[in-house]
């Protein structure tokens, strides 16, 4: 079987500030069965976030696969706080673009 | 009451206007109230800092003339939370300046005007820490100290439902709330006429961001709540989109790291337990939520600070042995910044878009910049003189960097304006951090007044 890209398997990719000091992204699905085929391929894990984005593992807060949303959910620390200087999103809103060509087998 | 029925035409009110149909189509819905949130920290630290708001006073005098004139017209109360933006005390007396001039501009009969305040004052704060009454950080921030208080400019807390459920008692038509929690400023009307707090911290959090809990995408619509003793039911009043399982499920988890639970001065929203129905084409039926209740009440606190004046400029760079050789044409600008003022006293920042503006240190494809980059550079110093020097000199010197094999020697890059200009000040998030509490009113001076004629 062909790999596909998440982008082709989600509904929605995003992320966005969670408070000041975190950017949080969403990964949802249309449906139970993209969701579970992402879940059981384990391309999205703490690890393989942490990879993509090549932050240590401490940067991330939290990592959550949300049931009722058909969601995967990870927030990671920001290095300074939102909207510091030099700071170039300031709502964290365009961080997500390197999830879209995750391949999914 | 069976029911009470809230609609929310605006998840931040003034950040762009709500959209009229849906709306109107909400108050044909016959609702109890009229609420919105609008505030958020989401626009940075400068708003807060410098005091002042990130949107333009026609907006947001349009979304509050729109939701005024149709609470007084059938009769219902109207509530806005986190005014203007920061929620500060110079933003609740713009609504509330607003809500007079809307009265008297539409000669609307008279009506009980409540509003609070939400700044903190730093002695405050002061004494909590020196009495041992720690301020502690959120989001893996140390506890304050008092150096920290002392580079902070403005603080406002984030109220809870207490200081909206205290002017709705002393029967207050129209309330503008200081900074406070979304979800508050629904559940505050909930909770007044007696419907469970579990329901009721659920509906306010549902509501918040307006049509961002309904599908397809599509902001600044109204949404319509509805809470009785058992079930909150929200549907979609724009006529293309729907509350959806999915769609209302899915904005539990929006902006937060934990799409579970939602922390409120007094406790904390449990949603894992919610179930979710399509109870008829545009409505969802959610059941299950809980509030737990804190043992001691902390309420957030946000602060911002200044780090100093800001000048801005902006080059392009299109030859290729330039652009892969971009940063020692920055390390070359940075030198003759350092020759001038030193190492410290000042921040200097580049941006390189087409190469890593956006995600910076995140971006995995940073190796792989476009042909053509633009960098932005800012130089932030105490004085707005030494400011504009340091954004010029790290601006200029980009010109004249000397890099060895570089073909074109007239210049090392391009200036689409030879100067630089002068941008906001540069402020920081010195706050985000709790403090005890003894009375929820604690930090919040509630006031009632009249409006109208």
């Amino acid at each position: 079987m062909t790999s596909r890209k998440l982008s082709e398997l989600a509904k929605t990719i995003r992320s966005k500030n969670a408070g000041v000091d975190k950017i949080t992204f969403d990964i949802i699905f249309r449906d139970r069965g993209n969701y579970d085929l992402v879940r059981r391929a384990r391309v999205l894990t703490r690890e393989s976030v942490a990879r993509l984005y090549r932050i240590p593992d401490e940067r991330i807060s939290d990592f959550v696969e949300y049931d009722p949303g058909c969601a995967i959910k990870f927030t990671i620390y920001r290095l300074r706080p939102s909207g510091s200087a030099g700071d170039a999103d300031i709502f964290g809103a365009q961080q997500y673009a390197p999830l879209l060509e995750v391949e999914v087998p | 009451m069976q029911s009470l029925k809230i609609i929310c035409p605006n998840g931040h009110l003034g950040f762009a206007p709500l959209r009229t149909a849906s709306f109107q189509l909400g108050v044909a819905a016959g609702p109890h109230y009229i609420a919105a949130d609008s505030g958020s920290d989401d626009v940075g630290p400068v708003p807060l800092g410098a005091d002042v708001s990130t949107s333009p006073e026609s907006w947001q005098r349009h979304d509050l003339e729109q939701m005024l004139l149709a609470a007084r017209k059938i009769g219902v109360p109207m509530i806005i939370g986190s005014s203007g933006d920061t929620g500060s005390n110079s933003r609740v007396d713009l609504y509330v300046r607003i809500i007079r001039d809307l009265a008297a501009k539409h000669s609307l009969k008279k009506f009980r005007l409540g509003y609070f305040y939400s700044e903190v004052d730093p002695q405050y704060l002061r004494a909590k820490i020196r009495a041992g009454d720690k301020v502690l950080g959120l989001d893996g921030r140390p506890e304050l100290a008092e150096s920290e208080l002392d580079a902070t400019q403005r603080i406002v807390a984030m109220a809870g439902v207490h200081p909206f459920i205290a002017l709705l008692r002393q029967g207050a038509d129209v309330i503008i709330g200081g900074r406070s929690s979304d979800a508050a400023v629904f559940a505050a009307p909930a909770i007044h006429h007696g419907f469970p707090e579990d329901l009721s911290y659920y509906l306010g959090k549902v509501l918040e961001c307006a049509s961002f809990c309904a599908e397809p995408y599509g902001g600044k619509e109204t949404v319509l709540g509805e809470i009785s003793t058992h079930d909150v039911k929200v549907t979609a009043m724009h006529p293309p989109q729907r509350c959806t399982v999915a769609s209302v499920a899915g904005h539990a988890m929006y902006e937060r790291s934990n799409p579970y639970q939602e922390f409120v001065a007094g406790g904390m929203l449990d949603m894992t337990h919610c179930r979710y129905e399509q109870f008829d084409e545009r409505t969802t039926r959610i059941t299950g939520p809980r509030f737990v209740p804190a043992d001691v009440t902390r309420v957030k606190l946000e602060g911002s600070g200044k780090v100093g004046e800001r000048y801005v400029g902006l080059c392009g760079i299109r030859d290729p042995y330039t652009i892969a050789n971009v940063d020692r044409v920055i390390e070359w600008a940075r030198n003759q910044v350092r020759e001038r003022f030193g190492s410290a006293g000042y921040e200097l920042h580049y941006t390189v878009y087409g190469r890593d503006g956006v995600m910076g240190e995140l971006e995995p494809l940073r190796d792989r910049p476009g042909h053509e980059l633009c960098v932005l550079v800012q130089g932030v110093a105490p004085s707005s003189e030494m400011a504009e020097e340091v954004a010029m000199i790290g601006l200029r010197q980009m010109f004249y960097a000397r890099l060895p094999d570089v073909k074109g020697t007239a210049g090392s890059v391009a200036f689409p304006l030879d100067e630089v200009l002068r941008a906001s000040p540069a402020y920081r998030w010195t706050l985000n951090h709790t403090v005890a509490v003894n009375d929820p009113m604690e930090l919040f001076r509630t006031h009632l007044t009249e409006a109208g004629v």
